[in-house]
């Protein structure tokens, strides 16, 4: 990694620590728990650019990815098995004897067992990771429209599973998902005394998952990824395999999204199928495409932007209609983004130099 | 299953399929003349019985539809020359954001004119309770409508494309537009036309299907991906194809309701989108050997 993509990071920190300081300094503490939201959504925002803009592949499918985490997440910690471990469930046996249930009493005095959130996320993030694959190898061969429909396709899909099957919770969705403990007093969870904790643990995350994908860019893999998205058919003729990145990158950034499921749904205590809908995995588009495409730093500041404005409320009732309108707007006056509109190009484009 | 169940099943699959067909002649003729798919096309399905709906207190009811297809018409031809006729050479990518984009508005105004609410047209003959008995099977008089009137629209179209005068430059612009443009054709033209033709035929099918299906403001989303399904399914920018494909895919949802539940209706025809888009990108009606040359 280059110096300057230390600095970069450097600087992420650096906002991370003061915005955290700045809303103790003015007692507005309350925007902690937007920004923690806005930073799993970040995570997915920044997996999909690697596959938007690095790739150049489009996935309109993305929050079915997060929502495969959550739920799988939200089942397996909200499952109750007291009766599968009384009628002598081989498999329970097993999870209870190595310790991956923890035992605990409900409201009512019931004793509860779940499984640990530890072996539930890594299933969820197995899980996820291999249906990206399966879904992967038949879809990253089609482009253009049939790649976007074809994905859009799975979204709804998934979607609709969510809302119809009755141990995810139908239309309602799953709730009382316990927290995450992560390691002994470092737990993911909506209480309100661990505010500060779960912002930094949010973007810790976002922190590692920008360096990984920095590392990832700056190697031979993202040579590999921006050589195929410049000229597929040339990078192909000169050997790499573009088959192989294009399948890679996919599953990574699904994994990045099943990953933000997983937090937030633990620390929201709940998910529903709206997570799942047609509208958030156009929202990630929209905003990879708002940030530049090809630029994690960009789509990383307007995920921030926009998805905390839009948890604040303050689009009110028209927020799709604002994502949409944004969406338009850049596309038609900006489509290398808002951050690429810089003085300089405007300059050669004036000057005819560069078409724009 | 008994023979009335079955003819049961078959006129409500031939009942939708007809609608995802009309739908996807709508994106097959934009899809000729732009090389764009317009992701807002099942919104013109709701216009038309969004305004319809609206407009039929005000006056008699062929009125009211006409109106509303004129609307939606005027609509579509504003959304080309805002958001489209002045690009020059569009990325795929940015295309479909953008037409994403403009379902997403178009949604969200409906969703602020007209309320979150279910709404339909009345019955265009009769009620809900009147039927017609077709080989043993209650057929709803509405249903001849609908088949009715879609049949005149893919007619008419096929008419159009192949004797007037306009629908041959619209085609001499598709096959080849450079060459249309040398010719005298106004190729921006064109394509205005045919995002108000394909607007058009989506707001007349959205008219004469609300008395059956209802209208909601959201009901576009799942109307465009089904008629891209048909579309896809019968070889995209093939229309007559695509009439074969919507009943096929129409015929194959009213059966499956037989053996999977209601709720993953949608579901088995993305499958089938999925599945077709992995085996035959170029449908089930073109050739592979010219797929060869295409991209997919």
């Amino acid at each position: 990694m280059a110096v300057k993509n230390y600095l970069s990071v450097l600087i992420l920190i650096a906002v991370v620590v003061s915005i955290q300081l700045a809303t103790k300094a003015t007692d507005t503490s309350y925007y902690l728990t937007q920004l923690t939201m806005t930073g799993y959504y970040s995570l997915v925002i920044i997996g999909l650019c690697l596959v938007m803009g690095y790739a150049g592949q489009l996935s309109l499918g993305h929050a079915g990815f997060f929502a495969i985490g959550g739920y799988t997440s939200a089942v397996l910690t909200t499952y109750n098995l007291t009766t599968l471990l009384e009628q002598g469930n081989g498999l329970v046996r097993f999870l209870s004897d190595k310790g991956l249930l923890i035992s605990t009493l409900d409201l009512y005095g019931e004793a509860v067992l779940y499984i640990n959130p530890w072996p539930a996320a890594i299933i969820a993030v197995i899980l996820t990771a291999s249906i990206a694959f399966m879904i992967g190898i038949p879809v990253l061969k089609l482009k253009g429209h049939y790649l976007a429909m074809a994905t859009l396709g799975f979204g709804i899909i998934i979607f609709r599973i969510a809302l119809a099957t009755e141990i995810l919770g139908e239309a309602d969705g799953i709730s009382e998902i316990p927290g995450f403990t992560l390691f002994p007093g470092i737990c993911v969870n909506g209480d309100f005394g661990n505010r500060v904790m779960n912002y930094y643990i949010a973007w810790v995350l976002v922190l590692i998952g920008v360096i990984l994908l920095l590392n990832l860019i700056h190697s031979r893999v993202g040579r590999a990824l921006r050589a195929i998205h410049g000229a597929e058919d040339a990078a192909n003729a000169i050997g790499v395999n573009t088959a192989h990145y294009k399948l890679y990158t996919f599953v990574i950034s699904a994994v990045f999204a099943a990953v933000a499921g997983i937090f937030l749904t633990h620390y929201n205590g709940g998910i529903g199928p709206s997570e799942a809908g047609i509208m958030k995995s156009v929202r990630y588009v929209a905003i990879v495409a708002i940030g530049g495409m090809a630029s994690m730093w960009g789509a990383l500041t307007m995920g921030v932007l926009l998805n905390f404005m839009s948890l604040r409320g303050m689009f009110g009732s028209y927020d799709d209609a604002v994502f949409g309108a944004i969406m338009i707007i850049i596309m038609l006056f900006a489509p290398n983004g808002l951050l690429n509109l810089s003085v300089w190009q405007k300059i050669s484009k004036s000057a005819g130099k560069e078409k724009g | 299953m008994t023979a009335e169940l079955f003819t049961q099943y078959l006129f409500a699959g031939i009942t939708y399929g007809i609608i995802y067909a009309i739908v996807a002649i709508g994106f097959n003729i934009i899809y000729n003349t732009t090389g764009i798919i317009n992701f807002a096309q099942g919104e013109f399905v709701m216009l038309g019985g969004m305004i319809s709906i609206s407009l039929n207190p005000l006056m008699p009811l062929p009125l009211a539809i006409g109106c509303a297809v004129l609307l939606t018409t005027l609509i579509g031809a504003l959304i080309e020359m805002i958001f489209i006729r002045w690009l020059v050479h569009p990325s795929v990518l940015r295309m479909i954001i953008i037409t994403i984009g403009i379902s997403i508005l178009l949604r969200e105004v409906a969703l602020h004119i007209w309320g979150e609410g279910v709404r339909s047209l009345p019955y265009f003959y009769g009620n809900e309770i009147s039927s017609i008995d077709i080989l043993g099977a209650h057929v709803s008089p509405q249903v001849l409508w609908v088949v009715g009137i879609c049949s005149i629209i893919v007619i008419l179209l096929s008419l159009f494309f192949k004797f007037t005068p306009l629908g041959q430059e619209m085609r001499a612009c598709s096959s080849n537009r450079l060459a249309a443009t040398l010719c005298g054709i106004n190729a921006k033209n064109m394509v205005t036309l045919s995002f108000m033709l394909s607007a058009g035929i989506g707001a007349l099918a959205g008219c004469v299907v609300s008395p059956i299906t209802y209208t909601q403001y959201d009901c576009g989303t799942g109307l465009a991906i089904k008629g891209f399904t048909v579309a896809v399914l019968g070889g995209l920018g093939n229309s007559m194809a695509a009439v074969a494909a919507g009943l096929l895919l129409g015929i194959l949802e009213a059966f499956s309701i037989h053996i999977v539940p209601l709720a993953f209706q949608d579901a088995i025809s993305i499958s089938i989108l999925l599945l077709i888009l992995f085996i035959r990108p170029h449908g089930l009606f073109g050739s592979s050997e010219a797929a060869g040359l295409k991209e997919f």
